[in-house]
């Protein structure tokens, strides 16, 4: 998968064995996934708390929109970034929205 | 607790992943094995309770991944309890086996007590060479079998494979049937020269040639499989400039356990006769981690000699592996001698062509046996 197929359409989800954990020790949240560990800033933690294997990437985008009272041309850009960096380290996979 | 978080942070970061060796048993006979000559007998193996313990307290210390390993980790009877246990602690927990001794009931136990993630390793492509390299005969297609039923499965499967001398032409098979058998890692580890593959070097050291056209073959195949398998490759550093940077450094990222409790900062730390080691039935995770002599000799920089010391890599690479120097240089302390700036490296070069020039097909010395 690459994220060169990445549409509005897409929806996104988390690939097998990849894991949200707090990492108590560290005061942190991280993914976790075979041999990595990756760990996340307010704005990672708020994308990954809204992929549910269901929401399309622009449903994704209105939520959280909606829920910080931002700029869906600023959040959108966030988010197509952040998912393009995770499906290339091989954190999340997309299907197509269809 | 006698120091508070940022005096401990001076001393170490807290360590991400701890490798359990459960066991030195295993079926199989590997001749590369990385294990100590001196196997440790099932006699004096931590009990469930004492693993479950030692899980405890590197969640506790800061672990997030455990890798249960061996040996063959599923020779012991109480896996799926340890399995268990390390869930309990909220490790994400990897199985490294060779796929012996689990049969379908036991992968969905261990699947069911919340095991993350399966590392099954293929001594070759094909059962005549698989079998020969692990010294047990009908072991490929029980593999074959294991992965099969882990596609079937959501469990994500890592193929293990170590190269050397005798199966390297093999590579691009061993890629096809990484993805043959839904695997979405392969790693390829050259071999390394502790243990038992100390023995068999001049069976198994790769030649220079090999090693560059490996090193080319491995590039183009992740360039194109990219999003369908994640490959991870270890190369030989015999023939390289700089050497392999040690795992993140001593004492940094990774704590290992071996089957008796002995806690060690590398698996191959045993092969430096000045280290003492601690023992979890004896002292907390935690004091070994930040107080034992053994995980803070070669931590930091100041036990560097010249050439590392006034090097720019030395953060970068630690100056390279530290039982690689005891083995060759007769020196923990020692610049790495696979690093083109140790005085040894000529001769590490030498030993290296000397052991790979074996016109004659050499029987393995088969660990253990
Ligand atoms: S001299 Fe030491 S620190 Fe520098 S590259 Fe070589 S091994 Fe690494
Ligand atoms: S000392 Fe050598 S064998 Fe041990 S972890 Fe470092 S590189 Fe690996």
């Amino acid at each position: 998968m690459s994220s060169a197929n990445l549409t509005k359409d897409s929806v996104p989800t988390l690939l097998q064995g990849v894991m949200v954990k707090h990492d108590d020790v560290r005061e942190r949240t991280v993914l976790l996934a075979p041999e990595r560990t990756l760990a996340l800033d307010g704005t990672g933690i708020a994308i990954i708390e809204m992929i549910d294997g269901k929401k399309s990437v622009s449903e994704i985008v209105h939520d959280l929109a909606k829920q910080y009272e931002a700029d869906v041309q600023t959040i959108g850009n966030d988010v197509v970034a952040f998912l393009r960096d995770l499906i290339n380290r091989g954190y999340i996979g997309i299907t197509d929205g269809a | 607790m006698e120091r508070n978080r940022e005096q401990l942070a001076k001393i170490a970061p807290p360590p991400m992943a701890m490798l359990a060796e459960v066991t030195h048993r295993c079926p199989l006979a590997c001749p590369y094995c990385s294990n100590p000559l001196e196997l440790k007998a099932a006699s004096q193996e931590l009990t469930t309770e004492e693993w479950a313990s030692v899980f405890q307290q590197a969640a506790e210390l800061g672990v997030l991944h455990l890798h249960l390993s061996g040996g063959e980790p599923a020779s012991r009877r109480d896996i799926v309890e340890l399995i268990a246990a390390a869930e309990k602690a909220d490790l994400y927990t990897n199985l490294i086996t060779s796929g012996i001794g689990i049969n379908e009931k036991r992968l969905d136990a261990m699947i069911d007590v919340g095991l993350k993630h399966i590392q099954l390793s293929i001594q070759g492509v094909d059962e005549k060479t698989a079998d020969l390299v692990g010294g047990y005969k009908g072991g490929y297609k029980r593999k074959i079998q294991l992965a099969e039923w882990i596609g079937a499965r959501s469990v994500p499967l890592t193929v293990n494979a170590v190269c050397h001398r005798t199966n390297m032409a093999s590579i691009p098979d061993m890629i096809d049937l990484a993805i043959e058998l839904g695997a979405g890692r392969l790693e390829i580890a050259t071999v390394q020269f502790h243990g038992w593959a100390i023995e068999n070097r001049s069976q198994l050291m790769p030649t220079r040639e090999q090693v560059e056209a490996t090193t080319q073959l491995v590039a183009d195949a992740r360039e194109r499989l990219e999003g369908k398998l994640v490959i991870d490759y270890v190369p030989a550093d015999y023939y390289a400039t700089y050497p392999k940077a040690c795992m993140g450094g001593w004492g940094r990222i990774g704590i290992n356990v071996d089957p008796t409790g002995l806690v060690l900062p590398c698996h191959a730390a045993e092969s430096i006769p000045s280290l003492n080691f601690e023992n979890t039935r004896e002292t907390s995770l935690h004091d070994i981690w930040y107080h034992s002599p053994s995980f803070n000799a070669f931590r930091g920089t100041d036990w560097m000699q010249e050439p590392c010391r006034s090097c720019e890599r030395k953060t970068a690479d630690f100056g390279g592996c530290r039982c690689q120097a005891m083995a060759i240089a007769g020196d923990a302390t020692a610049t790495d001698p696979a690093c083109h700036k140790s005085p040894l490296k000529n001769r590490m070069i030498e030993l290296a062509e000397n052991a790979a020039d074996t016109s004659e097909q050499l029987e393995f010395v088969y660990r253990g046996r």
